[in-house]
């Protein structure tokens, strides 16, 4: 049986070319994404804004998206969005925070159920206050800040001081385009996309990690070679495993945002992207960023196998 | 070495088995696994039958997740109208009066003595009122609940502390989740979780619940009902109340409170026989029928008061004494509403407002479509993570693949010991972690295929590749784990249900992409005795 081979063996690719390419474009990106971000700004689910969200379904046939929207509109409940998803006459319906505090959010639901129950099932309603919302945006950003210093700690533990800094820079690298990614598809920002932030952080250091391994390694054994060479050797060991890690976990997430329902197909979709970027910067920004901060600069080069015995 | 001791390869098939046996009762239904359990002969010891399942979250079976918070600001009014009747009583038995009576300050009272002597007298019995916060049988923690502040000019302030305070929130929280309790077992509603969040909140989570209306009526009031007399003409002690369907008209009402919520030992909604009008008939207990008897005796041809949350609901005149100890509550409501008010006369009152600070209902038809899709996209995800690595690894391939299916029944052995929530986000994490286990086999496989191609021989290929791509595994799984556990620790809910999902993930794979595959792969060489890797 022949088996597929995605990758030649005893690859001498020159990776690190890219970097003449890979920083700009990411360097552009990422001041793009910063820009659109204060000026658009991420699309703010009920979690992080408050407001309530419901999604209804037509007890039969077709859901009439235009009636629904006059008559949410007229309940003087501020700006409400309307939008049909899915096939079986599904509709969601979000409405902004109401003033007064919070027991002003019920009146909402009260309101819509009211009004949509006899023709319309209620498959979801979520309304959220504005107390709970503030404090869904502090734990989401503590979150995302302590997991990428939790990490940084780890990895200045477990490998050289150079090494840590390029995985971060990375993995900074990775959280802002994933931003990005949300900014321009105007995906639901949500304490969902903080899990799928946090997951994106995950494996951008899990690929990072593992070519850095290999570095590691190799600067044990070819104590001359330099830092360029290095590193195109290290992601040429590892791009073999880097393309069926990728494969795999693309294909799963692939498999959910085909068949995971809509629930759960925005966080699929982020990941999926996630996935990309982090395979990217792996080897287009935190490899190539070690032959600027300097590969062998530290005690690294002088004490090998006292540092190695101590890492370890 | 490839070579496995036949402990070894027992003490690993052992653990296996028994992680998947873990998770069988989670694959039942309710009615499949009570059936299953009573098959069970009696003497076989309990603990060695598995039993726990996993719990469904509330995004998959359908229900209502209500998240209340205790009013502080409402907490505060009871406890500074507690406060002012307790100086009243001390000013009354020392015989000090004030300058300008009780006044109410943020926080707290304050009055105005300027005499020394009646100072004298007065401060002992005040600083009573500052008793330390926290139980005598726990120790106390010396902070005073209240602090009195006493200037020279003769103002004496009494205000709650910060310790005052905030035991006095802990202690709402406390009394209100079994008075929450109460009312949604009265209610009706089936196996409700009710628990304390926080510092000054409740979570009532209520499985197959459609509309929490009801529900949040029923913890919308306070429900504190006092019986008192509508104030005569002249009379100084009265609040100015709402009387109810009189269009936001106030009407004085004496202070002294006759019987309360607290007196009540029965009420039933019911029909009045003449009107046909909805009502609650209520029976007191012995004390609220003494006061109640006497009061009605001494007060004949006046109008009772019936407060209900501060606002008047009747106010019957009292045509003769009523000395049985029972009575009844009309006040043109609905149905809905004796039925709600007899539920909260009987469940007793919260100590203070509960305002509903988040609410999330998923309908059964959305939690249902939501495990079909989330199995179908398992299915998928695991078909096509098969092909592939068998497509690419051959023999290894396969192997990879035996260890992939014992993982993902590790996971759900391991959520069914823990009794752990499985949402929907964490069916997500079940399909990501079928992606990324099976990273553990490729970091070793291609370990391998270096070493082989280096020079090295099956054996010794093999033995390289699992021990240096060992610590790859150890560094990459660690950084993931970390962001899980943050993540856990962060979330709530289905978030939450996501992080389990991904943690167990990560010890599993260790154990299955490293020791289960390597069993295998030595059992496939000592059986093969191949001369070339076989990808």
């Amino acid at each position: 049986m022949r088996l597929v081979r995605l990758w030649p063996e005893n690859s001498h690719f020159d990776f690190m070319r890219f970097r003449r390419f890979s920083f700009p474009l990411s360097a552009l990106i990422s001041v793009a994404t910063a820009i659109v971000l204060m000026t658009v700004g991420l699309n703010f689910g009920i979690d992080f804004k408050g407001g309530t969200l419901m999604e209804i379904q037509a007890r039969s046939g077709q859901a009439n998206v235009a009636q629904i929207r006059q008559t949410a509109e007229g309940f003087g409940f501020g700006d409400v969005e309307v939008q049909e998803f899915g096939t079986a006459g599904e509709v969601s319906l979000r409405f902004p925070i109401q003033p007064g505090g919070e027991a002003a959010q019920t009146a909402v639901v009260q309101k819509a159920r009211d009004t949509f129950s006899n023709e319309y099932d209620f498959r979801r309603v979520e309304t959220v206050g504005p107390r709970v919302s503030g404090e869904l945006v502090q734990s989401g950003t503590i979150g995302v800040v302590l997991s990428v210093l939790a990490v940084l700690f780890y990895l200045w533990f477990r490998f050289e001081r150079e090494l840590a800094v390029a995985s971060i820079i990375g993995t900074l690298h990775d959280i802002v385009l994933t931003i990005g990614f949300f900014v321009i598809t105007r995906h639901e920002f949500n304490m969902t996309s903080i899990a799928a932030i946090l997951t994106i952080v995950g494996y951008s250091l899990n690929e990072t990690v593992v070519v850095f391994d290999r570095t590691r390694e190799l600067m044990r054994r070819y104590k001359a070679m330099p830092a360029e060479e290095l590193l195109n050797l290290s992601i040429n060991h590892t791009m073999s495993r880097t393309i069926m890690t990728a494969a795999t976990t693309a294909l799963s997430l692939l498999a959910l945002v085909l068949f995971g329902g809509q629930a759960i197909q925005g966080f699929a979709q982020v990941m999926l992207y996630g996935v990309v970027i982090c395979t990217y910067s792996a080897i287009c920004i935190s490899s190539p960023m070690l032959i600027y901060i300097g590969l062998r600069g530290s005690e690294a080069v002088k004490v090998p196998e006292g540092k190695a015995a101590a890492a370890e | 070495m490839l070579r496995f001791s036949k402990s070894k390869i027992f003490a690993t098939l052992a653990i296996i088995i028994i992680g998947l046996l873990l998770a069988v009762p989670s694959m039942m239904s309710p009615e499949q696994r009570k059936a299953y359990l009573s098959a069970v002969p009696s003497w076989v010891p309990s603990w060695l039958v598995p039993s726990r399942a996993i719990v469904l979250g509330l995004d998959l079976q359908g229900g209502s997740h209500v998240l209340l918070q205790v009013d502080e600001g409402d907490l505060m009014r009871t406890q500074i109208n507690l406060l002012r009747d307790d100086v009243r009583r001390i000013l009354r038995d020392t015989r000090v009066v004030s300058q300008n009576g009780i006044q109410t300050v943020p926080r707290g009272v304050q009055i105005r003595v300027p005499n020394p002597a009646d100072r004298e007298r007065l401060m002992p019995r005040l600083r009573e009122l500052a008793q330390p916060v926290g139980n005598a049988m726990l120790g106390q923690s010396g902070n005073a609940a209240v602090a009195i502040n006493d200037a020279p000019d003769g103002t004496i302030a009494l205000t709650y502390t910060e310790a005052g305070i905030n035991e006095k929130v802990r202690r709402a929280v406390d009394q209100s989740i079994e008075v929450v309790r109460r009312r949604v077992d009265f209610g009706g509603t089936t196996e409700p979780s009710i628990q304390r969040q926080g510092a000054d909140r409740v979570l009532v989570q209520v499985p197959g619940l459609q509309d929490p209306q009801k529900l949040k009526e029923l913890l919308g009031e306070t429900g504190n009902l006092e019986f008192r007399l509508l104030a005569q003409a002249g009379a100084t002690d009265v609040d100015m109340l709402p009387m109810r369907d009189a269009g936001g008209q106030r009407v004085p009402v004496e202070r002294r409170v006759i019987a309360e919520g607290g007196d009540l030992t029965d009420a039933q909604a019911a029909f009045d026989p003449q009107t046909n009008q909805p009502i609650v008939n209520f029976r007191f207990n012995i004390r609220g029928a003494q006061r109640f008897g006497q009061a009605t005796t001494e007060n004949l041809g006046r109008q009772l008061a019936i407060v209900l949350d501060n606002e008047v609901v009747s106010a019957p005149t009292i045509q003769s004494p009523i000395t049985g100890g029972s009575g009844q509550i009309s006040g043109s409501f609905t149905i809905e509403q004796v039925n709600n008010l007899a539920i909260m006369l009987r469940s007793g009152a919260l100590p203070a407002k509960l305002t509903i600070v988040e609410e999330r209902t998923v309908g059964p038809g959305l939690g249902r479509d939501s495990i079909e899709a989330g199995k179908l996209a398992t299915y998928v995800a695991g078909i096509f993570v098969i092909m592939f690595m068998f497509a690419t690894y051959g023999i290894f391939g396969l192997i990879a693949n035996i260890a992939l299916l014992v993982h993902v029944g590790l996971i759900f052995g391991l959520m069914s010991v823990l009794e752990a929530t499985l949402t929907l986000p964490g069916i997500a994490g079940i399909v990501l972690t079928i992606g990324t286990a099976v990273d553990s086999n490729v970091l070793i496989y291609e370990r391998i295929r270096e070493e082989v191609h280096a020079g090295r021989s099956i054996v010794s290929g093999i033995q390289a590749g699992f021990d240096r791509a060992f610590a790859t595994i150890v560094d990459s799984n660690s950084t993931m784990a970390i962001a899980a556990v943050i993540l856990f620790f962060l979330g709530s809910g289905p978030v939450r249900g996501f992080a389990v999902v991904f943690i167990l993930g990560i010890l599993t794979t260790v154990i299955t992409a490293v020791t289960l595959t390597r069993m295998m792969i030595a059992l496939w060489y000592q059986w093969m005795r191949p001369k070339v890797l076989p990808f």
